[in-house]
């Protein structure tokens, strides 16, 4: 079997999700290529030769790719398709973004967001925000598969494997990109934070969100927020942690004023150790804290800061 | 410019979910349904860019039994002009969703598709993406912006790190994140004035596709349960127990 992984990254570096998308190809078991598609990417493919478990890196570097529109991704990795069984991308935003497309265009199912491989054609995905287990087989003779990297261990990176050129360009040249505006940060990204420290309604407004960033630069924290917190204005969506957000699961999670509303505990509950600080003591957050602290966060969190 | 809205009836996004003692799926019996909360701000865009004079005529379609008249209904109080109801009691995947949905997309010619980015129950996220590639039309997925500028639209994504902004050419397909806006309260008169919008229903079966299932779902069981952890009385005591317990900070 041979199997098709498409590599995150920025055109700079290649994103350590991808690593656990190998891992999830590993499960399936087979020949594993990566494709990294982007403009002026040669590091990626670099950086992308080194995966463990992979033999082959194709690279399309052409400015069609540049900022992995869904239109222009879709057809290359529809045209790819042919000598593979799975197609597998990480369930990051581009990922969600073109791999149903390639399912269409190929005439078959995706499986999204899966968390373990049962088979080489069950796997296994939450649904219902988490709150039930799902085992799907597949009945297409090709998989095209989403992967969650909550699921995965990453795969190491010392390994070498070719790197071969592709010249096909697909531009669809019906859509085009005009600006980003990303969030600059000197903090982890949520997805690759060892630890992440969130905040929830309880936190009243977004200045109060400052707090967190003392206790967050001493543990080299990510800063996260539940979905009440960004609905009321106080911080923006992509910090958002949640069945509507982003699924993390660190070695560390410490929520703040949250409820720990079903939603909020879809996109955190894989964390290894949680720590809830609430006021409420029958706030749900408790149910699946490993350490909770009924305090008033205003006074908890200076203190916490203090003592690391 | 004609808008098409597809809609989907889920289980209310306040009820907890019950996996069935058998295993075979979730228990949705005597749940109470509503329209999918992503489709609901779909709805909503439309009704905004008619309000707006952008849009002309709006349409929401829902694939499913007799009872999601109930969700198009709603839609037709919340402002969308008609409704189309196609008629089938198969669980669709998503593929064969999005393929009865061309052949409305065809019949119709809507400039624009706005959908949901994903239900709710399913949480699958690739309908509105699936149609766009049948129809080759362009996407702008996890929209948080609409804007249309001559003979195209631009859309702000939420995407990991941040916004990107995308232009599509006309006519396109617009899948719907949260901060896109906060759908409005249908009003009683309005919920009158629905009951006589037309609703058209047509069967799946009479559209010519193959609807065989793609997957087989094998069984539906609940998630690990966490095992809840103690209560510490202090931060000092939280301090030393993640330290020398956990040993998650040094």
């Amino acid at each position: 079997m041979s199997i098709l992984v498409f590599a995150e990254h920025d055109n700079k570096n290649l994103k350590a999700d991808t690593l656990k998308t190998v891992a999830a190809a590993q499960a399936i078991g087979g020949d594993i290529h990566l494709l990294v598609a982007g403009s002026n990417c040669q590091d990626v493919a670099q950086e992308a030769s080194k995966v463990n478990g992979v033999t082959k890196v194709l690279v399309a570097d052409n400015a069609a790719y540049e900022h992995q529109l869904a239109e222009n991704v879709s057809l290359l990795v529809t045209e790819l398709a042919g000598d593979y069984d799975h197609i597998l991308a990480t369930a990051l935003t581009t990922g969600k973004n073109f791999m149903p497309r390639v399912a269409a265009l190929l005439d078959v199912a995706q499986i999204s967001d899966i968390i373990a491989v049962e088979s080489s054609d069950t796997f296994v995905r939450p649904i219902y925000a988490g709150n039930a287990i799902a085992t799907v087989q597949s009945l297409d003779s090709k998989k095209v598969i989403t992967v969650r990297t909550t699921g995965f261990d990453s795969v190491a990176t010392d390994g070498s494997a070719e790197i071969v050129t592709l010249d096909t360009i697909t531009d669809a040249a019906i859509s085009s990109h005009v600006s980003d505006e990303f969030t600059v940060s000197e903090r982890p990204e949520l997805g690759a934070a060892n630890v992440i420290i969130s905040g929830g309604r309880g936190m009243q407004n977004g200045d109060n969100f400052k707090l967190l960033e003392g206790i967050a630069d001493k543990l080299g924290a990510g800063i996260g927020a539940s979905r009440a917190a960004v609905d009321a204005g106080f911080v923006p969506n992509d910090m958002q942690v949640g069945q509507t957000g982003k699924i993390v699961a660190p070695d560390l999670y410490i929520a703040v004023g949250i409820s720990g509303a079903i939603q909020h505990l879809a996109g955190m509950k894989d964390s290894k150790v949680i720590v809830a600080i609430n006021k409420d003591p029958e706030a749900p957050i408790f149910q699946v804290a490993d350490y909770g602290l009924v305090a008033d966060l205003f006074e908890a969190l200076p203190e916490l800061e203090a003592k690391l | 410019m004609k808008v098409l809205v597809p809609i989907k009836r889920v289980i209310d996004y306040n009820v907890k979910v019950r996996v069935k003692s058998d295993n075979t799926d979730v228990d949705l019996a005597n749940v109470k349904m509503a329209i999918n909360p992503f489709c609901e701000i779909a709805v909503e865009e439309a009704v905004r860019l008619k309000e707006a004079g952008t849009a002309t005529e709006i349409i929401a379609v829902s694939i499913g039994t007799k009872a999601c008249q109930e969700q198009l209904r709603t839609a037709l109080a919340l402002g969308a002009d008609r409704a189309i109801h196609i008629e089938t009691e198969l669980n669709l995947d998503a593929l064969n969703i999005a393929k009865l949905l061309q052949k409305v997309v065809e019949e119709e010619q809507p400039q624009l598709v706005i959908l949901g980015k994903q239900s709710i129950d399913s949480d699958n996220n690739q309908t509105g993406q699936m149609l766009a590639a049948l129809t080759n039309m362009a996407q702008g997925t996890f929209a948080s912006e609409v804007k249309f500028d001559g003979d195209k639209v631009n859309v702000t994504r939420e995407v990991d790190g941040g916004l990107q902004t995308v232009a599509l050419n006309l006519p396109a397909i617009v899948t719907t994140d949260l901060r896109l806006n906060e759908p409005r309260y249908a009003s009683l008169p309005n919920i009158m004035k629905a009951k006589r919008k037309p609703l058209a229903v047509k069967t799946a079966d009479d559209l010519g596709i193959d609807l065989s299932p793609r997957t087989t779902l094998l069984k539906v069981t609940p998630p690990a349960e966490r095992q809840a952890g103690i209560t510490v009385e202090s931060i000092d005591e939280l301090v030393e127990k993640l330290k020398n317990e956990a040993k998650v900070i040094s």
